[in-house]
């Protein structure tokens, strides 16, 4: 584990200078952004840099605004102050670069899973078959081939997440963005929905944030864990658990170094917790 | 020799006693219509008693009905009258769909058109239509355009007012989805809002067909008597019971079967996960 947190302040301090730092390339900026909601002010003065091909993820006690910074890098929130840049572009709205994972999924009850991780596409104005071979071949990567036809209703909660993972890869975005994806999700499916995420970071080598409130699951699948303290949402501190993901997920899971940084970002939430 | 007999006979009459009621059970299992149909012939049966005791003169029993019914079938009666009602129906229902759909689905996705329509629909769907019959009459006479407008009176408020709350209750995730996308305003209200919102439309496309029924045929008792309200008003005029009784069945089963039908068509067209579920 090393925590990164006096790094990331200094960085601040001198961001021209660390931004032009070799090595670390940034998909993602957030600068200076704050959201204010009537007379509650959910986040102030945010500023991270999320590195290109890592997973990232936002943890926070509830109601820390960490869904709002989500969707506010989505660009399906506006901030009311600062400015996100992806790929070094400003955001002003969602762009084909970001794809969104929903915590309700969000998937089309009409529609069968095939057109439903196609969806993206079909707005863009894709063919048929063109768009279907894609949706295909992430259907088959999510885990759900031979469920093609079938509706969201049928599936289980686990299943139609998978879903949404899969129209958020069919449109070939650089930067993923995973809002809660797994707590409407059971226990076990979610055990295995980490597992399988694991695999899809490596494979798909993508820009993934991820938005969590459990603590074990942030240091499970993450690069680096960015925890919020509680309304008004500040970066309270920056963590990258070193662990070692070549193990198989049971040895992760009885890794000292797992659970020390579990315990090390519990003793640091827990003054959050009423 | 007799005895075993006797045992076998009444070992054979227990396991029957079971299975006899079971096939009923089964087959009304397998197919709910049928309960429907028993439904039906048991308030029928009710309907022949009443009529046979009889609770009033006017009051034919469902036999006699029947047979009116099928009287009035087979000389073309029904058919005339029906030629006549539909039309103005027809129409009004065209009308008042289209227009209502459009002006509830624009109500729902802009405040401005809110404002501006909703008291009106409001106000409309509260009032007792029934009771502006007679001012249509006045401002534009008899003919088909009064009895199309009474039509339109009475099904546009709640087809207008449901396809308003559809689009307001639509799943608002999904409208995110369809904007992450990076979906168009055209797209998101085509392949998102309106969708979404269809079980409520039909529901109130549903709801609007039941009134224009209703609006088609007070027009015909109280406007001018033509079509199915006047074959009602001619029997009831000339005592002929049976037979009016037997065109208030008719329109009865015609908007049932009109509004089977569109439920149908909805389940087809728009919904097709219901199917299955």
């Amino acid at each position: 584990m090393r925590n990164i947190t006096a790094a990331a302040q200094a960085a601040i301090d001198h961001a021209a200078i660390d931004r032009s730092a070799p090595g670390e390339d940034i998909a993602v900026e957030v600068r200076g952004i704050s959201k204010i909601y009537g007379d509650v002010e959910a986040l102030r003065g945010i500023d991270l840099d999320f590195p290109r091909g890592r997973l990232t993820t936002l943890l926070g006690p509830s109601g820390c605004g960490k869904t709002t910074l989500l969707k506010i890098i989505a660009g399906l929130n506006e901030p009311s102050a600062g400015e996100i840049r992806v790929n070094g572009r400003p955001v002003t709205g969602p762009g084909p670069e970001r794809a969104f994972v929903f915590q309700d999924f969000a998937l089309m009850p009409w529609a069968t899973v095939m057109r439903n991780v196609a969806f993206g596409l079909e707005l863009r104005g894709m063919g048929k078959d063109e768009r279907q071979a894609i949706a295909r071949k992430y259907i088959a990567e999510v885990g759900l081939a031979g469920f093609e036809d079938k509706y969201p209703h049928e599936l289980s909660g686990g299943m139609r997440q998978r879903v949404g993972l899969a129209r958020a890869f069919a449109v070939n975005a650089d930067v993923l963005l995973l809002d809660e994806p797994f707590s409407a999700v059971d226990e076990q499916n979610r055990r295995k929905f980490q597992e399988d995420l694991l695999r899809l970071v490596a494979l798909e080598n993508k820009t993934f944030i991820f938005v969590t409130h459990s603590i074990e699951e942030a240091v499970y699948v993450s690069d680096r864990i960015v925890i919020l303290s509680r309304r008004p949402g500040r970066v309270a501190q920056i963590i990258e658990p070193e662990i070692d993901r070549t193990a198989s997920p049971d040895a992760i899971r009885r890794d000292q170094s797992y659970l020390d940084t579990v315990e090390a970002i519990w003793q640091g939430l827990k003054r959050y917790v009423d | 020799m007799a005895a075993p007999l006797e045992v076998n006979g009444a070992v054979r009459v227990a396991p029957e006693a079971g299975p006899a009621r079971r096939p009923l059970r089964g087959l009304l299992g397998a197919h709910p219509s049928l309960w429907r149909l028993a439904s039906l012939g048991l308030f029928f049966l009710v309907w022949e008693i009443a009529g046979r005791i009889p609770i009033s003169f006017a009051f034919p029993t469902f036999l006699e009905t029947a047979r009116a019914f099928l009287r009035l079938t087979l000389d073309g009666s029904f058919v005339t009258a029906y030629a006549s009602t539909l039309q103005p129906l027809v129409i009004g229902i065209g009308i008042s769909a289209v227009l209502g759909v459009g002006l509830g689905v624009a109500m729902g996705l802009s405040r401005t058109a809110e404002w501006l329509a909703a008291p009106v629909f409001i106000v409309l769907q509260a009032a007792p239509m029934a009771a502006l019959i007679p001012l249509i009459t006045f401002v534009y006479g008899i003919g088909l355009l009064s009895k199309t407008l009474a039509v339109i009176m009475l099904a546009l408020p709640v087809i207008v007012l449901n396809g308003y709350k559809a689009v307001r209750n639509v799943n608002p995730s999904l409208v995110d989805m369809c904007r992450s996308f990076q979906g168009s305003a055209w797209q998101r209200i085509v392949k998102i809002i309106i969708p979404d919102a269809s079980p409520v439309i039909f529901a109130g496309l549903r709801l609007g067909l039941a009134a224009g029924f209703i609006g088609v045929i007070l027009a015909e008792l109280l406007i001018t008597p033509t079509g199915i309200g006047d074959l009602i008003t001619y029997h009831r005029s000339v005592a002929d019971y049976p037979e009016m009784y037997a065109a208030v069945v008719s329109i009865i089963v015609v908007s049932t079967l009109t509004l089977a039908a569109l439920e149908a068509f909805e389940l087809r067209v728009l919904r097709p996960e219901k199917r299955r579920g």
